[in-house]
């Protein structure tokens, strides 16, 4: 009796909850993985079950192979440059707590993490700017030659990486400082009585110890890479918003057959494989904890 | 020895100073170039402080654009998320850590499966969703991707059970206490702290969503701050003065407010490394 009053109230109160979180999450999921295998063009009224074509010609498609490409260096070149300095970082300002300016060094290295993407890329790109910017200004100064940072394929790409890490540091920073605070004083006191130094105690005790914490922000950086949208489309559009000149990443390419070309079944397809390497990447995660906590 | 310690102390203080302060840099110098002159601002070596401020760039850009309603629309969209979520998370919260039925654990299951899903991957089909319900080019449309955060469920559900003893509760079912009552006015003051820390992290996530703001408002008077600025760069006659400034006019309040909660908003995003 009592149980039942209790599982009444239980229900009542999450139902709403549940209803607008079926409504807005699950049911699109669900949608998505069934447009995938449909041919929809927004126009057309019908839409025939096409099986994995879409998938199929995914896989020849230039612009998407394009895309693809781009998001996956972006993606790495983000986690390659973020999680060491982060690790580092964190470091250091760790063995500075008790530094009067360790509030500073937190609050201005998490500062990019929350600003807007947009009025951030903004600064970003005046950096950048190929005429007018301090990065050529100051190339010059030593005698390098100025470089169109935004408009070459290749150099667009370094400057998203840039960017995104510049915000992502901040988050990886703020995991790491937690991790550092969770480690067993006693550890670094034993490796002090040993004899090691500040740095060996980093790479032999703290780098180990901190391989979940490395494997997390590894994997939560990736994925947000992968997702990547904001920064290319401030950065890499010139000031006419030429699309052919924008650095083509996963998001945009989707958005862009959806709302342009009007396939909304084959950005669907495209959004599914998306979902597939987050999925690929979070298992690797979860397999990679499991197997160390066997050990 | 000691001396030799203090000295390396010395050494990475000076490092992690300059390096907080590359970090900044860029957001000082956006805000210095707002009040800069076109001639100045392509002036080396770029200064700090402009030696002419003007307002200029401001007037021009507040004639340009609808700029004060696009701030509103980013405050009034990321306000009515933050208070959705925060209003799903504590109760879904509360109910899955603390009542042990079959059929919630299914429900919990079902959000922790849904919770790796970027919202990028479900983005299209949410957008027809709003169009079938005629709210694109509006706050609601807006606020349809932004009502439930699977993550706060998490978060809410993580505190209630390391915070909330079984027997407080208990206690005051034995007094005759509602349900409701008791998690109005026992659970809902005891969780102050993590549902502000959520809070800010709702309202953040809000105020700097793109994708879904920039699918969902095409008319110039829905835009929020993101999409706004990122389209008026777009145009032809944008200058970099002009552009630092309406980013300026955003990113100080944005800057302001976090550094207020700053300690609110640290415990959040901490929080979101700690499990398991």
């Amino acid at each position: 009796m009592l149980q039942q009053k209790r599982w009444r109230f239980a229900i009542l109160a999450i139902l709403p909850t549940l209803a607008i979180f079926a409504w807005v999450r699950m049911y699109p999921i669900v949608e998505t993985l069934r447009l995938s295998l449909h041919q929809w063009n927004i126009l057309s009224k019908n839409k025939p079950f096409i099986g994995l074509a879409n998938f199929r010609e995914l896989f020849q498609d230039q612009l998407f192979l394009n895309a693809l490409t781009n998001t996956s260096i972006i993606a790495f070149g983000v986690v390659i440059l973020t999680v060491p300095t982060a690790m580092v970082i964190a470091g250091l300002i760790h063995h500075r707590t008790h530094s009067r300016f360790s509030g500073f060094y937190e609050t201005s290295v998490f500062i990019p993490h929350v600003v807007s993407l947009v009025p951030a890329a903004m600064a970003w790109k005046w950096i950048f700017d190929a005429k007018l910017g301090p990065l050529n200004a100051l190339l010059e100064f030593f005698g390098i030659p100025a470089q169109a940072w935004l408009f070459d394929p290749v150099l667009s790409v370094i400057c998203i990486i840039v960017l995104c890490s510049w915000q992502a540091l901040g988050y990886a920073v703020l995991i790491y400082l937690v991790g550092f605070k969770n480690l067993p004083v006693s550890l670094f006191e034993a490796a002090k009585l040993d004899g090691a130094s500040g740095v060996q105690r980093f790479w032999h005790v703290s780098v180990p110890m901190l391989k979940p914490i490395t494997l997390y922000v590894s994997v939560v950086t990736l994925i947000s890479g992968f997702n990547v949208y904001a920064q290319a489309f401030v950065l890499a559009s010139d000031s006419q918003g030429a699309p052919g000149r924008q650095v083509r990443v996963l998001v945009l390419d989707m958005l862009e057959n959806s709302f342009r070309n009007y396939r909304v079944g084959y950005a669907a397809s495209e959004a599914v494989v998306l979902l597939a390497i987050v999925l690929v990447l979070t298992l690797i995660q979860f397999g990679l904890l499991r197997e160390k906590g066997r050990k | 020895m000691k001396t030799r310690g203090k000295l390396i102390d010395f050494a990475i203080d000076v490092f992690l100073f300059c390096f907080s302060i590359l970090m900044i840099l860029p957001l000082v110098f956006l805000v210095s170039n707002a009040f800069k002159t076109p001639e100045e601002i392509v002036a080396w070596p770029p200064r700090i402080i402009p030696s002419d401020p003007t307002l200029e760039n401001f007037r021009s850009v507040l004639a340009d654009t609808p700029l004060p309603l696009w701030i509103f629309n980013s405050v009034a969209f990321s306000t009515l998320s933050m208070v959705a979520i925060v209003m799903t998370s504590a109760i879904a919260g509360y109910v899955l850590a603390k009542f042990p039925f079959r059929s919630l654990n299914i429900i919990f299951i079902l959000i922790l499966a849904t919770a790796i899903v970027p919202f990028e991957v479900y983005m299209i089909p949410l957008y027809f969703q709003a169009q079938a319900l005629g709210v694109l080019n509006s706050l609601w449309g807006l606020l349809l991707g932004y009502l439930v955060m699977s993550f706060g469920i998490f978060l809410i559900r993580q505190n209630v059970m390391h915070s909330i003893p079984d027997e407080l509760l208990e206690a005051a079912r034995i007094d005759g206490a509602g349900e409701f009552w008791i998690f109005w006015r026992i659970v809902l003051p005891l969780l102050r702290g993590a549902l502000g820390a959520l809070a800010v992290l709702a309202f953040f996530q809000a105020w700097t969503s793109f994708a879904w703001p920039m699918i969902v408002t095409t008319t110039r008077n829905s835009y929020t701050i993101e999409v706004g600025l990122a389209l008026f760069q777009t145009g032809f006659t944008v200058d970099l003065g002009r552009l630092s400034a309406a980013s300026a006019a955003v990113l100080v309040p944005s800057i302001t407010l976090f550094v207020i909660l700053r300690r609110n908003f640290v415990q959040g995003v901490a929080s979101t490394g700690m499990k398991e």
